[in-house]
């Protein structure tokens, strides 16, 4: 299991190098500039004064060295001084946003908790209504209930989110006004009101979502379930005796669920590239309304950044699912 | 077929093995409703225009924001063009966005799959790019592309074209590593069977090997995976017109139709449901064709 781990997280680290340098490059390759936005009237020497305050003179290479720099070193540093009071990064540059002016990482982490609860919760709730459906429509193949799930799932992954998100917002924010139509990102919770007014103004994103992972999922749910039911062991244990509950809740359930946990890993980092259409339509303040700011005002930093972050999430959660596989499932162990 | 039947047996006119696959194909009825519908979309949106020969970018700022009439049977937009027109104008770029990248991620994804699978020096590097591929945050990476080259393009290949072969590209670059990990998988299998050593026994060489024997053993997933991209595709693509960073406002989509009309989907929700319904219905009706093309294609379903 510890040589298992330790060659997952060697070739994550590399593939991390590789994957940052592509995105950098890609910037790199790009016509577009920073200063575009800039008035005309500037004159041009004062426009040379500001690429320099930039960094945007030193080649492509001692920019990316410096970017590595800044957000392998200096911003754990930061990070740490802002946990624990202390000052080692005082003096040190940080990776900064070319748009506001502020470091990247204090905008992403004014951003991270809207999405990681409306993600978050969605995901959660995907799940939940995945694996029971799942479990029954395997039981019962090709009853009433297995073909509308298999309808319903059909259907949750061919209609778009941003269709679905569209035709919630017509039906209940502006026909039933049920919900409000757009979030609403200044609401603190305090009370039991705001609780309950930030409740009501995540239903709709959270149902988008959490219908298009459920049905991915409970697919997954239904092939695996499907393929522990023929096996013999669970022969064995209906001719032991043991009531159908036990059979299928305890030995086909553990067992179908391997596969299940590291689809259900695995597709972690894809809802937050997900979540960037989701937070669009609602229009939610997290990151990947930022992500689409930044990317139209040709915020390099901003971008690379978060992209990286984007990039540094499917590949720990492609860790985390392998070595889900290999402690739940002894045989992966050994090979 | 050339094979000779038993006297026994009832002798049968010859018949390929793709009517087998049909035969197949015809009994599930969501593969078959499915492609009827696709057939149906595909009359609508290359006849459609020779019936309602409205032109799409037709502005008549006197006829603005109508229901459905008989002179605009799906109403018009803000600025009075006619939204049956546009949709048929639309939906002719979302499917031939859809079937190109499908094709160039077909093809990539084949190539590195089958070169993987044969040659035995290449396979570490390839599938270690695959891995690399599969490991990017796609979307993020799309949009990027799609506006940093957007300028370029457009001023060397006219605004309409270049964006074409740009989302095109960007798409197919980005759709591949699947078909290529299940060709890899599949010509690993075939590699190991009787056929291909007696062809290699007889020295053919690995050029005519991988054309003639290979690739149309590998057909099947390969055809799967081709409509399942058209409909991945067709739903990138929207996706990105419906971040504002697909086509140019005047040269519709059927996601760009529907990011026009997200601001106003308060007072005019039909313009917002219409691309909706069109983008979701072709998506599920190609879904349900590959669904039925899988069981059909898979020889040990066949004939059950």
């Amino acid at each position: 299991m510890l040589t298992l781990t330790l060659r997952r997280l060697l070739i994550a680290i590399p593939t991390l190098i590789i994957i940052s340098l592509v995105i950098f490059l890609l910037l790199e390759a790009a016509p577009g500039d920073p200063l575009g936005d800039v008035p005309l009237t500037v004159p041009p020497e004062v426009k040379e004064k500001m690429r320099l305050a930039l960094g945007l003179d030193s080649p492509w290479y001692v920019r990316y060295g410096l970017w590595m720099k800044q957000f392998f070193w200096v911003e754990p540093v930061h990070l740490w001084d802002a946990l624990f009071g202390t000052h080692f990064g005082d003096g040190m540059q940080r990776v900064i946003s070319f748009q506001s002016r502020q470091p990247v990482m204090q905008i992403i982490a004014e951003r991270l908790p809207q999405t990681l609860t409306v993600v978050g919760l969605a995901y959660l709730v995907g799940v939940l209504i995945a694996l029971p459906i799942g479990i029954i429509s395997a039981y019962r193949q090709y009853s009433w209930f297995d073909n509308l799930g298999t309808f319903i799932s059909m259907i949750g992954f061919s209609v778009p989110t941003f269709f679905t998100g569209v035709v919630l917002i017509i039906v209940f924010a502006v026909k039933l006004q049920w919900f409000p139509s757009v979030y609403d990102t200044t609401l603190q919770v305090t009370d039991w009101a705001s609780f309950k007014q930030q409740m009501r103004q995540m239903v709709m994103p959270v149902t988008v979502l959490a219908l298009y992972n459920a049905a991915q999922i409970s697919r997954f749910m239904r092939a695996s379930m499907l393929d522990n039911l023929g096996q013999d062991y669970v022969r064995t244990a209906r001719a032991k005796g043991l009531t159908e509950k036990v059979v299928v809740l305890i030995h086909v359930l553990r067992n179908s669920l391997i596969p299940v946990v590291t689809v259900i890993a695995l597709g972690v980092p894809t809802i937050f590239g997900g979540a960037i259409i989701t937070e669009q339509v609602f229009k939610v303040n997290g990151l990947g309304q930022q992500l689409i700011l930044s990317i139209h005002a040709n915020d390099m930093p901003m971008v690379m950044t978060l992209t990286f972050i984007f990039a540094i999430l499917i590949v720990l959660f492609n860790l985390v699912a392998d070595l889900l596989y290999g402690i739940l499932d002894p045989r992966i162990r050994y090979d | 077929m050339t094979d000779t039947t038993p006297a026994t047996a009832k002798i049968r006119p010859p018949r390929s093995q793709w009517w087998d696959v049909w035969d197949q194909f015809k009994t599930h009825k969501g593969a078959l409703v499915g492609l009827s519908i696709f057939v149906l979309i595909l009359l609508a949106i290359t006849i459609g225009p020779f019936l309602w020969d409205m032109a799409p970018t037709y502005v008549d700022l006197r006829a603005r924001n109508k229901g459905f009439s008989a002179a605009h049977p799906l109403g018009t937009d803000q600025l009075g063009r006619d939204v049956l027109a546009r949709m048929m104008a639309g939906g002719k770029v979302s499917i031939s966005v859809g079937l190109t990248a499908m094709m160039l991620s077909i093809m990539l994804g084949t190539t590195i799959g089958v070169l993987a699978g044969y040659f035995r020096r290449l396979e570490g590097p390839l599938m270690r790019l695959t891995d690399l591929f599969l490991a990017l945050p796609l979307l993020p990476l799309l949009l990027l592309m799609v506006t940093l080259f957007r300028e370029p393009l457009s001023k060397s290949f006219g605004p309409e074209r270049g964006i074409f072969l740009l989302i095109v590209f960007a798409i197919g670059a980005t759709s591949w590593m699947q078909t290529a990990r299940i060709v890899r998988g599949e010509v690993l299998g075939l590699k190991e069977r009787e056929f291909v050593l007696a062809a290699r026994s007889i020295g053919t060489p690995a050029r005519r090997m991988i054309l003639r024997h290979v690739l149309p053993n590998v057909l099947s997933p390969i055809m799967v995976s081709a409509t399942l991209g058209i409909a991945s595709a067709i739903i990138t693509e929207s996706a990105l017109s419906f971040l504002g960073l697909g086509f140019p406002p005047d040269f519709p989509t059927w996601g760009r139709l529907l990011y026009d009309a997200v601001d106003q989907m308060q007072l005019y929700p039909w313009r917002v449901i219409l691309p909706g319904v069109a983008i979701s219905l072709t998506v599920l009706s190609v879904n349900y064709i590959g669904d039925g093309l899988r069981d059909a294609l898979d020889p040990r379903i066949r004939g059950r």
